[in-house]
C-alpha cells in the first residue's frame, strides 16, 4: 500500500472512532423506540442507549478474570479499524477479515470467564459464525465480480480483461450501482444481516431480550464498563454492516452516497420489523438455513456472473 | 451527574410469591404502563442489573438464593420489596417456614406494599428507589476520587 493509501485509511479509522459511536448510538435509540411502538408501548428516550453506556462506565468494576476486558478492547479496536478501512474506500476483503478478527475476540473474551452460561453463549456465536461467513465471503467475491463486470474493460491490457477490484472505492467509477448484477447476493447478506445484528430469530449468542434469554448470553459475566465497551462494540458493528448494505446502491458521483444511506436505513427497519415478529430459532435451523442461502443466493449469482 | 437514575435495569425474584406481584411486575414493563420509558430494562443476569425487585416473603429455602442474588449485584444497588409478602411476610407471616420479609435477608431501600403489589405503586417505587440509587451512585464515584 502506497503512503497516501495509508493515510487515508488512518484518516478513515479516526474518523470511523468517532463519528460510528455516535452514529450507532442514535440508531440504537431509534432501534429501541421503533420497537416499542411496534409493540404499542411509547419507549424510552432517544438518547436512553447513551444513558445506559454512561451508567455502565460508573458502576463498579468486577471481572472475573482481568484478561477478559484485553480481549473486549481488541474486538473494539479491530471492528473501529474494519470500519475505518470500509469507509475509507479501502478493501472490501480486507475489511471482513478485520470484523471477523474481533468477533473471535468478543467470542474468546466470553469463554475466557469460564462460566457455563457464558461459555453456552460463545459457543453459539461461533455457530452464528460459521453460519454467516460463508455468505460474507461470497459478497466480497461478488462485489469484485461485479466491479469486473460493469467497470469499462482497460484497452491497454490485452484481451479485454476488465480490472474488478476489492477496494470500496470503485464503486465510484461504476456508471451503474453493483447491485444490478449482485441482487440476489444482496438479499443473501440481508439474510444473514439479521445474524450479524443480532436480532430475533437468531440471537443465539446474547438477546437484548431478557425473556428468551439463557442469563445473558456471551455477556453473563461482563459487566460496568466491560459491558459499556461491547455496547460500543454493536453500535460499530451495525455502522459498518449497515455501510455493507449502502455500498450495494452507490455508483459514480457522491449524491448516489444518499441513496446509500436511504437503502442501508430502510435495511435496519426491515430487521427491526423481524426483530419484533419472530422468535429466538434454534441453532440447527440459523446453520442449515443460513448455508442454503449462500449457496443459492451466492452461488448462482457467481456462476452467472463467471459464466456470462 | 450520575446516569444511575437514567437507566435503571431491574431483575425480578419471585421469593415466595404466590404469583399475584409477579404478574404485576411483568405487567409494569407491558404496553400498559411501559416501564422502558424511564429506562427500566428487564435483565435476567444480577450483574448487569441495578434494581432487586424481590416478590414473596423469604423462607430457609429461598433466603440463600436471595442473598447470592443480592451479592453478584454490583454497585450501585436498590433492593425494592414488591408487594406486603416481601415487605413483611404479608398474609404468610405465621407460617412455620416463613422467617419474614425480604429484609430478614437483605438492607431493603424501598417498600411497596399492596396486594397484590399495583403497577402504580411499582413505577412510584422504582422511581423511588431511582433516587437511591443517584444518591449511592454519587457516593461511589466520591469514593473513587478519594482513592485516586
Amino acid at each position: 500500500m502506497d503512503l497516501t493509501g495509508l493515510l487515508i485509511t488512518l484518516i478513515g479509522i479516526i474518523a470511523f472512532a468517532v463519528l460510528a459511536p455516535v452514529l450507532g448510538c442514535f440508531l440504537a435509540g431509534i432501534d429501541r423506540i421503533v420497537s416499542a411502538r411496534m409493540q404499542g408501548r411509547v419507549g424510552p428516550p432517544l438518547l436512553q442507549p447513551y444513558y445506559d453506556v454512561r451508567k455502565l462506565f460508573e458502576k463498579e468494576g468486577v471481572t472475573v478474570n482481568g484478561v477478559q476486558d484485553a480481549y473486549v478492547i481488541c474486538a473494539l479496536i479491530f471492528a473501529v479499524i474494519a470500519g475505518g478501512i470500509f469507509f475509507s474506500g479501502g478493501n472490501l476483503l480486507l475489511c471482513i477479515f478485520v470484523i471477523t478478527l474481533s468477533s473471535l475476540f468478543f467470542i474468546i473474551a466470553a469463554y475466557s470467564s469460564r462460566s457455563p452460561y457464558a461459555e453456552v453463549g460463545a459457543a453459539r456465536e461461533t455457530l452464528q459464525v460459521m453460519s454467516y461467513e460463508p455468505m460474507v465471503l461470497l459478497f466480497a467475491v461478488a462485489f469484485f465480480m461485479a466491479t469486473q463486470t460493469l467497470m469499462a474493460p482497460d484497452p491497454t491490457m490485452s484481451f479485454f480483461v476488465a480490472p474488478g477490484s476489492f477496494d470500496v472505492g470503485a464503486v465510484f467509477s461504476l456508471d451503474v450501482p453493483v447491485i444490478v448484477c449482485i441482487w440476489p447476493v444482496f438479499l443473501g447478506l440481508m439474510f444473514i444481516l439479521t445474524i450479524k445484528l443480532r436480532k430475533s430469530p437468531f440471537d443465539l449468542s446474547m438477546s437484548h431480550h431478557a425473556h428468551q434469554e439463557i442469563v445473558r448470553g456471551m455477556t453473563t459475566e461482563m459487566s460496568g464498563s466491560t459491558l459499556g465497551m461491547v455496547e460500543i462494540l454493536h453500535w460499530c458493528e451495525n455502522v459498518l454492516f449497515l455501510g455493507w448494505i449502502g455500498i450495494f446502491f452507490v455508483w459514480g458521483g457522491p449524491w448516489t452516497i444518499l441513496i446509500g444511506i436511504v437503502a442501508a436505513l430502510v435495511a435496519y427497519f426491515v430487521e427491526i420489523l423481524i426483530d419484533n415478529n419472530f422468535a429466538r430459532v434454534k441453532w440447527q435451523f440459523m446453520l442449515k438455513s443460513a448455508w442454503a442461502v449462500a449457496l443459492v443466493a451466492g452461488g448462482i449469482n457467481l456462476a452467472v456472473l463467471a459464466f456470462l | 451527574m450520575a446516569y444511575a437514575g437514567k437507566s435503571p435495569w431491574v431483575i425480578h425474584y419471585d421469593g415466595s410469591s404466590c404469583n399475584g406481584c409477579d404478574i404485576e411486575v411483568l405487567a409494569t414493563l407491558c404496553p400498559g404502563f411501559d416501564g422502558e420509558r424511564f429506562g427500566v430494562i428487564n435483565t435476567g443476569n444480577p450483574k448487569h442489573a441495578d434494581i432487586f425487585l424481590v416478590t414473596g416473603s423469604v423462607n430457609e429455602q429461598n433466603i440463600d438464593v436471595v442473598r447470592q442474588i443480592y451479592d453478584q449485584m454490583i454497585e450501585p444497588k436498590v433492593v425494592v420489596a414488591c408487594g406486603i409478602c416481601a415487605c413483611s411476610g404479608g398474609i404468610f407471616h405465621d407460617c412455620y417456614n416463613v422467617i419474614g420479609g425480604v429484609d430478614q435477608a437483605i438492607p431493603v431501600d424501598v417498600y411497596a406494599p399492596g396486594c397484590a403489589v399495583r403497577p402504580e405503586t411499582l413505577i412510584d417505587a422504582i422511581v423511588a428507589g431511582v433516587a437511591v440509587l443517584d444518591e449511592k451512585a454519587e457516593k461511589l464515584k466520591a469514593e473513587k476520587k478519594g482513592r485516586a
